[in-house]
């Protein structure tokens, strides 16, 4: 299927991607996952086509595709903005791939149908795309990019544009909609959630190079790096150092971990202290990692509280599920088997 | 609430009366004429074939000027909104800077490239040792085209090119991602969102071809007049005021017309979506067609906005004059003479022009025109920015000077002020009077988006902290309005500067103003005068040169000037 290979790309002389080399499978939904202006999206362009990168390759099917035109790939691609043709009807927006490709006017009319019957606007044919609201203008632009049937269907944010509640709410359609194409398809996104509800596979692009590739549940239980952890947003990160094979140093103290470190003795590294997995009160007392805590805010998140707590002057976030006192002194514990320190990259 | 009512009837009431009295009497004056003939004599005083040739010429040659400029124009936008190369800056400058170089200017800078004494003719005298000028350019129908190429392609550019680099790129993508070639993703995609802008401009350019009168005066020779010359023709050579009436008239509908039709094509569809904030689409030419496009075109916009203003000042400098008895001969060399010429006082031919006077009239002129037009400008901009029952009744009054052209202002003012005190007066205020009517509309159009664009929070900011009325206004909205009125006062002291349609009617013996001067010179025969015009064209070209840089410079991006 489509694999790119060792992808260089500069933007305004400085370099933006530093080899990229990743594989999508038939039928796979990978989430490329990074923050704004890491270069995800540019990585979409150069496998549309849109961009030639200064060096790497772009294959389909082992047949090398880096110098063919945009319009001989068969790729789709969505747009951010959805670049809905503002001069054509909604009909004639998905009508416009299948018309390009060279199908007769008597073949794309009934296409363009079924996919207006697929993200149920029929009766919008006609009207004016400048008319559609954020919600339907995604729907629709979703319907021209899957109507010409691309080998490869990109999406670049496609949900960055609606607010919070619609995006909920057309998550799960897309998330049908895409896993019903069985078309592999490759889904750039700075929100995390997004990537865990859809993807097959997560890649997380860092500082120009992926940094880490797996599934959704390795990438949570096993981060790769400092990073990874602090762009998911898995927990407290403490700078940390190696002190002995399962011994870490920090400022809150010596913390131990179960597992042996597979970085070398002596090294700096990113202690993940996990909110959720904390033990508080009774149930820290005893326990080898054993640190006392005074809180400092208390904050009511539903489901459970998130506490402010000052260990040392060393702020940790961790979740409780019933109310405390602000000022009060409380233990806190995490089990060693939970603990990971992170290489720094 | 009172009070601020009263304040718009004072606004409105200063720009209104202005114009009443020195726009629509003129302009009444001339109907005036025309129809007491027809009811004292008839319609004896004029042929049909006098009006209709000169209007279908008008048309014809307004038509292929249009065209021709499209040809020109387009490829020329599409080369700076989409490519980057060595010297994209300055050459994009130069293509803007015609736009407000005065008529006279252009004309002669066209007679020193392909006139009979022009570099042209003088080369291929020189190469083939001819004893006479072996083209005939001027006094033709192409120097006619190619000066208005020469001055209408920086509107295609400005207005086609800046909607193109507007244009969100993704549409293109887009097309490009939905199976289209780069051909067919233009012409089904770009092309389309484009084509109310070029309507638009095309309309544009059509109407200045429609008007245009120095150049074709100056280029086109007796034997092709348009509307305009011939209004000049019939009111100063033959002193046949009411054939020169009828043809206004006839002018002012079909400007109004094609005004009109402007502006329906240019109401903005599609939604603001399709045109967005300056977006970096351009890129180096990298296969070579795009390489072959890109050199093909620097060099002719280079030769087009080049030569003709490169070889007014060199050729400034230069005498060749034949010797004496020896045809084919030239004494050619530098030469500071024509410039030194300027300021000597000869007084002695009847057919002298003061070349100094003039100088000095039109700075004159120019500053008490910068003045009138700022300050106009300003209390109309705000009489119009304000919503109400009134603007919508008062704006089509305000709007239609704009389509009135200086040689109909000038023969209105003819016919209305040829009398004391006007004439009798120590000042010639007719002249600064008239130039202000012509920049009114620019500084306006200059003016109404910046008062439009301050938001009215702030001067409701500055009340709330015990601003008093006036104070808010020096506070709030002088500073933000500060380049904005910069560039009108620029543009009106260009404008006035340059300005010889109305001028050519109001400026007599006594009141030369630069342009008239060097219509004057220019229609004489001899190597001095002919140097003397090239020598203040140049003084007048560098002048408005460093007006229009100066409007670029500080005019804000997105400010449209039509």
């Amino acid at each position: 299927m489509l694999r790119v290979a060792e992808i260089h790309k500069d933007y305004d002389g400085k370099p933006l991607l530093k080899g990229i080399s990743f594989e999508v499978r038939q039928g796979e939904l990978v989430c490329l996952l990074g923050s704004s202006g890491s270069g995800k999206s540019t990585m979409l362009r150069i496998i549309a086509g849109l961009e030639n990168p200064e060096s790497g390759k772009v294959y389909w099917n082992n047949e090398d595709y880096t110098q063919k035109p945009t319009h001989e790939r068969g790729f789709g691609l969505m747009f951010q903005d959805y670049a809905l043709f503002p001069h054509r009807s909604v009909a004639e927006n998905i009508a416009f791939g299948l018309r390009l490709a060279g199908h007769s006017k008597a073949e794309v009319e009934p296409l363009v149908g079924k996919a207006l019957e697929s993200i149920h606007m029929q009766e919008f044919a006609d009207r004016p795309v400048t008319e559609l609201s954020g919600g339907e203008q995604q729907r629709v632009a979703l319907a021209r990019a899957l109507a010409p049937d691309p080998h490869l269907l990109m999406l670049d944010e496609p949900l960055g544009a609606l607010d919070h509640n619609l995006r909920t709410e057309l998550l799960q359609d897309l998330r049908k909609r895409l896993h019903e194409s069985r078309k592999p398809v490759i889904y750039v996104t700075h929100d995390q959630e997004e990537a865990f509800a859809l993807a097959d596979r997560l890649l997380l692009l860092h500082d120009g190079k992926l940094v880490q590739e797996g599934t959704p549940e390795i990438v949570f239980n096993q981060p790769a790096n400092a990073w990874v952890a602090s762009f998911l947003g898995l927990g407290n990160l403490v700078p940390a150092k190696l002190i002995s094979a399962n011994i870490v140093e920090t400022k809150i103290g010596q913390i131990e971990l179960e597992n042996e470190s597979e970085l070398e003795l002596g090294s700096e590294c990113m202690l993940l202290l996990r909110p959720q997995e904390a033990l508080i009160g009774e149930a820290a007392v005893g326990m080898h990692n054993h640190l006392r805590a005074v809180v400092q805010d208390v904050i009511f998140q539903g489901e459970y509280y998130r506490l402010e707590a000052l260990v040392g002057n060393t702020l940790l976030q961790v979740h409780s599920d019933h109310d405390l006192e602000v000022g009060q002194t409380l233990d806190i514990a995490w089990s060693a088997k939970k603990l990971q320190c992170l290489p720094l990259s | 609430m009172k009070r601020s009512r009263s304040l718009t009837w004072l606004l409105w009431l200063i720009p209104l009366v202005f114009l009443l009295y020195f726009f629509y009497q003129p302009l009444l004056a001339i109907f005036r004429q025309v129809f007491s003939e027809r009811f004292n004599q008839g319609w004896q005083f004029f042929s049909w074939d006098q009006v209709s040739q000169p209007l279908v010429f008008t048309l014809w040659q307004a038509l292929l000027s249009t065209l021709l400029t499209l040809l020109v124009g387009l490829p020329a936008a599409y080369l700076f909104a989409r490519f980057d190369f060595a010297g994209r800056k300055g050459l994009h400058t130069l293509s803007l800077l015609p736009f407000i170089l005065p008529t006279v200017v252009v004309a002669t800078a066209f007679n020193t490239l392909i006139g009979p004494r022009g570099w042209l003719n003088l080369i291929l005298m020189d190469l083939f040792n001819l004893s006479s000028p072996p083209i005939q350019l001027l006094n033709s129908l192409p120097a006619i085209l190619l000066a208005h190429i020469f001055y209408n392609t920086s509107i295609i550019i400005r207005m086609v090119g800046n909607s193109l680099s507007r244009l969100n790129p993704h549409y293109e993508e887009a097309a490009r991602v939905l199976n289209a070639t780069p051909w067919q993703a233009f012409k089904e995609v770009s092309l389309p969102l484009l084509m109310p802008t070029i309507l638009g401009a095309s309309l544009l350019v059509f109407l200045f071809d429609f008007t245009s009168f120095g150049v074709v005066l100056m280029l086109g020779g007796s034997q092709y007049a348009t509307l305009e010359v011939e209004i000049y023709n019939q009111a100063m050579n033959r002193f046949n005021l009411p054939m020169a009436g009828l043809l206004s008239i006839i002018q002012l509908l079909v400007t109004l017309l094609i005004t009109l039709a402007q502006n329906r094509v240019r109401k903005p569809r599609f939604g603001n979506a399709a045109l967005s904030g300056e977006r970096k689409a351009r890129h180096r030419p990298t296969d070579t067609w795009q390489k072959t496009f890109v050199v093909i075109m620097v060099i002719l916009l280079l030769v087009l906005f080049i030569s003709p203003i490169l070889s007014l000042v060199t050729r400034s400098f230069v005498t060749f004059e034949a010797a004496r008895g020896e045809r084919g001969e030239f004494q050619t060399g530098f030469t500071t003479r024509y410039y030194s010429e300027l300021f000597q006082n000869r007084s002695g031919s009847i057919f002298y022009a003061n070349p100094l006077a003039a100088i000095r009239n039109s700075l004159v002129y120019s500053v008490i025109t910068m003045v009138i037009a700022t300050s106009l400008g300003l209390i109309s901009a705000y009489a119009l920015s304000r919503s109400g029952k009134f603007t919508r009744w008062l704006e089509p009054l305000f709007m239609l000077p704009l389509g009135a052209s200086a040689v109909i202002l000038g023969l209105g003012f003819l016919l209305t002020f040829n009398k004391p005190p006007w004439t009798s007066g120590p000042f010639p205020i007719l002249i600064p009077i008239a130039h202000s009517l012509i920049a009114l509309p620019f500084v306006v159009r200059t003016l109404l988006p910046a008062i439009q664009g301050i938001p009215n929070s702030l001067r409701e900011a500055a009340r709330v902290m015990g601003a008093k009325p006036w104070e808010v206004f020096q506070e709030i909205d002088l500073p933000i309005l500060l380049r904005a009125m910069i560039v009108s006062l620029a543009f009106s002291f260009t404008i006035s500067l340059g300005e010889f349609g109305a001028s050519s009617f109001l400026a007599n013996a006594r009141t030369p103003t630069i342009p008239v001067t060097i219509f004057r010179y220019i229609s004489q025969p001899g190597a001095l005068n002919y140097g003397q015009a090239l020598a203040m064209s140049t003084l007048l070209l560098i002048t408005s040169a460093a007006g229009s840089l100066l409007i670029e410079k500080i005019r804000l991006p997105g400010e449209e000037l039509f």
